[in-house]
């Protein structure tokens, strides 16, 4: 490409002036710019200084700190519109929190509005605060309970998981919930095989001794109860049934769990969550199906 | 070295004055422009009872409410695939029209043409016929050319705003929006649209013109591919034309063509181009050249169609030999009737069997099944049931599939699944736990049905049920 003004002549095709710009012997010529096109890029510019009148475009010097700038004739800025859809929000939640607030646990039940605010308020607590050890969809794992099914330590009605959440278990809160297992740990081992035989046969078909029976109702039944369906006032769990937390449904697993049993701790949320929060928390879990 | 200075490789735009013409096709125009724009602006304001709780209007886009309206028909935005339907037979409908009669919707009946016809008549009003209009424009600016010209633009402006206007009452319920606009209380939305629409109006009619058919649109450009020897373009006959040459009276016509060459043909074009020169692109078939030329024939006392409707073949033909003009039974035209009855009978198929429900099921993902304490197993689905029709509605819900299912939903208060609630036009949202046994297979497939309790109406939708890991 040859760029001078010394090869700029007159096209002899067309009669009009080249840019003397060359490419292979190709030459560029000048025609001006379409005039609509003239016509368009002058109304843009005509725009943008109408632009610049109504709205923040310029920066300046002063001004508070990082959104200097010239302002605009009808004082618009994205900061502004931001804040303003934000507030219509938090007006709108704070409208249902109030009626939320002011009714009970059992009215909110009944009040499809309301039950529906619960349960969302519900959902983004759990994921924010609970998922971490009971899993997004609540599902649990080994150790930490499945809140979905209807087997509860501590009790599965509103008001029970309410205060389970509020006060946590064997936290240092005040109105904790704790209990704790004894360990049997200098029992012969045979006893506890018989014992496991035992409380395996309360959830299946398993042969058990008489023997074995009769340890259960000496040292088990105070607090597994009769047929061992559990009592949540003590936070016994119920092993009658199919759902088994902290050990495998066998044999060796039960007896480990005499011999050390384990027990699961949950913190006190009161204090760290507000009291509404608790609530539609508890609704939510409760919604999850296995709420009694 | 090529010594022609006269090639241009840049030609300025030349304004086109089409000349006013009187015949069969300027009256097929006149008629078709006023059936065209009675229908743009009347359309919305037809009226079309649905009850109480839709819209009264025939046609309505409604945008925020997320439906459309047209007479019987309404949709919902998933069966936006029906508006597919719609531009397939419109397209292929604009094809056979083609691949028949040629450009006819580019002379007739496309916006474009319309609305410059109506601005050109317009223009003839207030600045008289072709010459005169010339001559004003080369005249230097004078009380009399300003007012003319103020008139002129102020016509298309008023033109444009109702054209803008009109538009938006396809969206809107008219006689409400003709209310707030008399009171000028118009939502921004409206005022954007009008301004947009009349501003585009203003510039294609006004402006643009045959430019717009040349230079911006798409479909001038590819109907070449739906034309073939027998499509109807508009013809010169050379062979009775040529040799032309002015005409005087009492000569005679030996060793001469009919044409006189008095070039009305080209004056009245409102592509600007000479139709003797055979087929050209800026031609849009709109027939002024053939009602010029037929009225000169009709005082020369000549037979009419110098210039005329007929076919490519027809022009290689001896006048003996030629077919009918307009031939049906051609393989393109076949398969564009055959593109049309299979698009229009699936389209008729899918608005005549649209069910009134329908039923949505999304089985639970986490977690995929409870195991509870009785040994039963719980799965839940988040299922949505969607009343189209306008009056509020109670559903029954029920599965079949697996032994002894339990149905409980879970909302607010005691819901029974014979007994869902929906309201009308709209979408009823439920949480559903399923209870049963373990399966025998860990993955069993179960089907949910619902059921309109006053009609019997029933929807199905497949699900599954999962007891156990896999």
């Amino acid at each position: 490409m040859i760029q001078d003004d010394k090869d700029k002549h007159i096209d002899e095709y067309s009669g009009i002036e080249t840019t003397g710009h060359e490419w292979d012997g190709i030459r560029e010529l000048n025609n001006p710019s379409p005039r609509w096109w003239v016509w368009v890029f002058i109304v843009t510019i005509v725009w943008a200084i109408g632009y610049w009148y109504v709205y923040p475009a310029w920066p300046t010097f002063s001004g508070d700190g990082f959104r200097g700038g010239t302002q605009g004739s009808i004082n618009w800025t994205q900061y502004k519109q931001l804040e303003e859809s934000q507030n219509e929000i938090l007006s709108r939640r704070a409208e249902n929190l109030e009626q939320f607030q002011k009714n009970s646990i059992e009215d909110v039940m009944k009040h499809p509005q309301l039950f529906a605010f619960a349960v969302a308020g519900g959902k983004s607590a759990f994921k924010e605060n609970c998922a971490g050890c009971h899993g997004s969809g609540a599902a649990g794992a080994r150790g930490y309970p499945n809140l979905n099914d209807d087997d509860w330590l501590w009790g599965g009605s509103i008001e029970n998981i309410y205060l389970t959440i509020k006060h946590g278990i064997r936290t240092d809160n005040p109105k904790t919930r704790a209990s704790s297992m004894p360990s049997f740990k200098g029992m012969q081992e045979d006893d506890l095989k018989q014992i496991a035989a035992y409380v395996m046969s309360l959830s299946k078909s398993w042969h058990y001794t008489a023997e074995g029976k009769t340890k259960y109702e000496q040292m088990c039944l105070f607090c597994h109860g009769k047929n061992g369906v559990g009592n949540p006032s003590l936070g016994a769990a119920n092993i009658s049934d199919s759902i088994w937390l902290h050990v495998e449904d066998s044999n060796p697993g039960i007896v480990s769990q005499i011999e050390n049993p384990k027990h699961g701790v949950m913190p006190a949320w009161e204090g760290r969550l507000d009291d509404a929060t608790i609530k539609q928390l508890a609704i939510y879990v409760h919604s999850l199906g296995g709420g009694e | 070295m090529p010594t022609n200075n006269n090639i241009k490789l840049f030609e300025k735009q030349q304004k086109v004055y089409p000349k006013r013409v009187w015949g069969k096709y300027r009256k097929i125009k006149w008629l078709l422009m006023f059936i065209t724009l009675g229908i743009y602006y009347l359309a919305p304001w037809i009226r079309w009872d649905r009850g109480f709780n839709a819209p009264d209007q025939a046609i309505l886009i409604d945008i925020p409410n997320s439906r459309a309206y047209f007479f019987f028909i309404e949709i919902w935005p998933q069966e936006v695939y029906y508006i597919t339907g719609l531009l397939i037979i419109a397209a292929v409908g604009l094809f056979f029209v083609t691949s028949l009669f040629g450009r006819a919707w580019c002379g007739y009946i496309c916006p474009q043409t319309v609305w410059t016809d109506l601005f050109v008549w317009v223009e003839r009003i207030f600045q008289g016929d072709r010459q005169k209009r010339m001559k004003l424009d080369k005249s230097s600016l004078s009380f009399d050319k300003f007012w003319r010209k103020l008139a002129t633009h102020l016509t298309w402006i008023f033109i444009g705003l109702i054209t803008g206007g009109a538009w938006v009452f396809y969206y809107n319920d008219a006689p409400t929006l003709m209310g707030q606009i008399l009171n000028l209380d118009i939502p921004w939305s409206v005022t954007g649209w009008i301004i947009a629409l009349t501003g585009s109006t203003y510039l294609l009619a006004g402006f643009g013109r045959e430019q717009v058919c040349n230079y911006m649109c798409p479909y001038a450009r590819f109907q070449s591919a739906m034309f073939d020897e027998k499509s109807l373009i508009i013809c010169y006959d050379e062979s009775r034309g040529e040799p032309r040459s002015s005409f005087k009276k009492n000569t005679s016509w030996q060793g001469r063509g009919h044409c006189i060459d008095c070039k009305i043909c080209v004056h009245v074009c409102p592509a600007g181009i000479d139709i003797r020169n055979g087929l050209q692109m800026e031609c849009i078939a709109c027939g002024m050249c053939i009602d010029a030329c037929n009225n000169v024939m009709d005082k020369l006392s000549l037979p009419r169609g110098l210039v005329r409707y007929d076919t490519e073949l027809n022009q290689k033909l001896s006048e003996k030999n030629r077919e009918n003009k307009i031939n049906i039974w051609r393989k393109r035209t076949i398969f564009y009737i055959s593109i049309l009855l299979i698009t229009s009978s699936i389209m008729f198929y899918g608005l005549s069997s649209r069910s009134p429900i329908e039923l949505h099921v999304l089985h639970d993902r986490n977690p995929l099944f409870v195991q509870l304490k009785d040994h039963k197993i719980r799965n839940g689905y988040d299922i949505k049931i969607l009343n189209k029709t306008h009056e509020d509605k109670v559903y029954k819900l029920s599965v079949s599939g697996i032994d002894r299912p339990e149905i409980r939903i879970m909302g607010a208060g005691n819901i029974s699944p014979d007994n869902l609630k929906v309201f009308a036009d709209s979408v009823g949202h439920f949480r559903v736990f399923l209870t049963s046994y373990k399966q025998m297979f860990l993955r069993q497939k179960l089907i949910f049905y619902v059921e309109d309790v006053k009609t019997k109406i029933k929807q199905h939708k497949n699900s599954i049920f999962l007891s156990g890991k896999e």
